[in-house]
């Protein structure tokens, strides 16, 4: 098959087949990633050059003993959360519209946003005094309870994925209802902080954040990786998945957990940075196309760029003033995803 | 799967509706901050003689009646439609940039010409909604024919894009805030008779030609080929539901300020007792979110009394409950 590589280790135990477009598209999307997060980390207060961030990065000594502190402590966790909450959210919007075959589902629909946003703002408006760091747990467990909410209310016997979907819509509806009425009736300057919030920052992110988010991310997003079979089966219906040997409400509940866990555990982290994953998996579908082989690892990637990129941008455009990723990502990937709406227009 | 099967109880359906539809008016009359009692009321209609409460009556509680009424009607069959027309279950009215575009004119209004009155917000919020959802259907006829796909995500994205900016407007000017978060929620508070005479020819206007559409957006819904089979011309008939569907949310939003919950849920809610025959949903959407929002209003009056809560709120406490006990219930498989 033309631009297709099939690789057969091990006599044939292990079996993939790649597609050379996917591959290539991945490869670019990392250097652009990791460009990103040299430029990140360079811009500030005290500018670092290119070639020194880099040096630092693999943590050789360069002109200034300063540098290996300034990227590697203070700049690098920053740029860092950036990329890893952008593929977490990505995927998990890839996840839900595969299984949904509905391309307006992302975790925001789902509930999940929303119950995250509802527990932190409640924190941030009605209890001024609690210190942000408990911020990310409480959005954790708002994330959660909605969740399990959203499982029990919508099993019966089975899984369903329109089920699923309207009941996420109820939740959510609920959810964003009590948050406007927080924001509605709060305290003005309370509110200005938790709109911060409900935009999605990743501004003063440390190591300690990084190490939080990245168990989460490690297994889910593997999980996720690994089961792309299934979540192209799925994505043909439940009686295709079947015939093809899915174990379907198995892989259904396992994809939907991870899609869950990954979104709650990026919105813990940088708050609810809307678009990314609505959108990426968009991106990437018009980049590589709809099978979830390469389509999961390309949106996660895109997903990455887009916030990395959208943290830069906020940080520079009106330095001093900071303008939190959330903002940009919209503002900037919207336009990018007309313009490929505009030249995949033929399809 | 619809719980009214026969035609004789698709008719009783809609007339329980009306019904219900009329004791929500009578109770919002009724009720509301200033205690009045049963008697005064009517006498309001009956013996008009100018007290206070008379007045309120006449001037506040009927009109805010019958506004709540129009908007959730509006905002509900604009949902219905643009489900209709996009074939996708999720879309509602914000899909063509109605709600954010609306939301994005209002506060640039408020934050670069100081704009304060209700009426100047509307007109904003009409022409913003209008714009948008201009642009958003240009994006989804690119390159010929306009797809249902295309038109989600470019909607999708271009709702998102306008919400930033109107998010990047807010944080960094706090006095905006201050004044806008509460037509931001969606309410219906201090709406009077003039404000109503204003959009009620595009709300009219709107829900006449959606009535009118009911067939054909049935067809559509079978999809693109079987539509063009019965003879359609489709092109022109998605042209009409998008104007129906600028004029109904444009309207509602201009008067009530961006209302969640009602586009998106109560044509799920129709569809539950009457099946994916338009003709039917259409009515039953109208009623049926007439009478989410008359009643979400009186609860948003009387829940902290004398303190007002955004109906935006209300909609959702109200309904949501119902809808995912109806989505738990309806939905197998």
């Amino acid at each position: 098959m033309k631009g297709r590589a099939i690789i057969r280790p091990y006599g044939g135990l292990v079996s993939l087949r790649l597609d050379m477009r996917a591959v290539a598209v991945f490869a670019v999307l990392a250097l652009v990633t990791f460009g990103g997060v040299v430029a990140n980390v360079g811009v500030g207060e005290y500018p670092i050059p290119p070639l020194d961030v880099v040096l630092a990065l693999f943590g050789v000594e360069s002109g200034d003993a300063n540098y290996g502190f300034i990227v590697n402590v203070l700049r690098l966790p920053r740029a860092l959360v950036a990329v890893l909450v952008g593929a977490a959210l990505a995927v998990a919007g890839a996840i839900l519209q595969g299984l949904t075959k509905n391309d307006l589902a992302a975790p925001d629909i789902v509930g999940i946003n929303a119950g995250a946003g509802l527990a932190a703002v409640t924190l941030i408006v009605a209890f001024p005094s609690v210190s942000a760091a408990y911020l990310p747990p409480a959005a954790f467990c708002g994330a959660t309870v909605v969740a399990v909410a959203l499982y029990l209310l919508a099993w019966r016997g089975s899984s369903s994925p329109t089920r699923l979907i309207l009941i996420g819509v109820g939740l959510s509806a609920l959810a964003t209802a009590l948050t406007t009425f927080m924001i509605t009736f709060g305290d003005i300057y309370q509110v200005g902080q938790a709109l911060i919030w409900l935009t999605g920052s990743v501004y003063g992110c440390s190591w300690e954040q990084i190490f939080t988010l990245l168990p989460w991310f490690a297994v889910f997003m593997s999980i996720a990786l690994l089961r792309f079979r299934h979540l192209n089966a799925l994505n043909l219906g439940d009686e295709v998945a079947t015939g093809l040997g899915s174990r379907v409400e198995f892989e259904r509940g396992l994809l939907v957990l991870s899609s869950v866990a990954l979104a709650a555990s990026a919105v813990a982290t940088a708050g609810t940075i809307g678009f990314v994953g609505l959108m990426a998996p968009h991106i990437a579908r018009r980049l590589v196309g709809p099978a979830h082989g390469g389509l999961l690892p390309v949106s996660a990637m895109t997903g990455g760029v887009m916030v990395v990129l959208a943290d830069l941008a906020g940080r520079t455009l009106f330095s001093p003033v900071e303008i939190p990723c959330g903002i940009v990502t919209a503002v900037v990937g919207a336009p990018f995803f007309l313009y490929l709406l505009y030249k995949t227009r033929k399809t | 799967m619809r719980l009214l099967r026969s035609r004789a109880a698709l008719v009783l359906g809609l007339l329980a509706a009306g019904g219900l539809l009329l004791l929500c008016l009578l109770a919002s009359v009724r009720f509301g901050a200033a205690r009045i009692g049963t008697w005064d009321v009517i006498g309001a209609f009956v013996d008009y003689g100018g007290s206070e409460d008379d007045l309120i009556i006449r001037t506040l509680r009927v009109p805010r009646a019958v506004i709540a009424a129009l908007v959730g009607a509006a905002l509900a069959v604009a949902g219905a439609i643009i489900q209709g027309l996009t074939r996708n279950p999720l879309s509602d009215p914000g899909i063509l940039g109605i709600e954010a575009g609306a939301a994005l004119a209002v506060v640039g209004s408020v934050f670069i010409l100081g704009a304060s009155s209700l009426t100047t917000y509307a007109l904003f919020a009409f022409a913003g909604a209008a714009v948008a959802a201009a642009v958003v259907y240009g994006f989804g006829t690119l390159g010929g024919g306009m797809t249902p796909m295309k038109l989600v995500v470019a909607g999708a994205a271009l709702a998102a894009l306008l919400s930033s900016l109107t998010t990047a407007v807010l944080i960094f000017n706090q006095r905006t805030l201050e004044e806008i978060r509460f037509w931001l929620a969606g309410s219906i508070a201090g709406r009077d008779l003039e404000l109503l005479l204003q959009v009620l020819p595009y709300l009219a206007v709107g829900l006449l030609l959606a009535f009118a559409l009911g067939r054909q957006i049935t067809a559509l819904t079978l999809g693109e080929d079987v539509a063009t089979g019965l003879g359609q011309r489709t092109a022109w008939v998605r042209f009409l539901c998008i104007v129906t569907v600028v004029l109904l949310a444009g309207g509602a939003v201009a008067v009530a300020g961006p209302v969640g919950f009602v586009g998106l849920v109560v044509p799920h809610v129709a569809r539950f007792f009457v099946g994916v025959d338009y003709r039917w949903i259409l009515p039953y959407t109208a009623l049926l979110g007439a009478v989410l929002l008359v009643s979400a209003d009186i609860a948003a009056r009387l829940v902290l009394r004398p303190q007002e809560l955004p109906v935006g709120v209300m909609t959702a406490l109200v309904g949501a409950p119902f809808f995912i006990y109806l989505a738990r219930q309806r939905v197998k498989g």
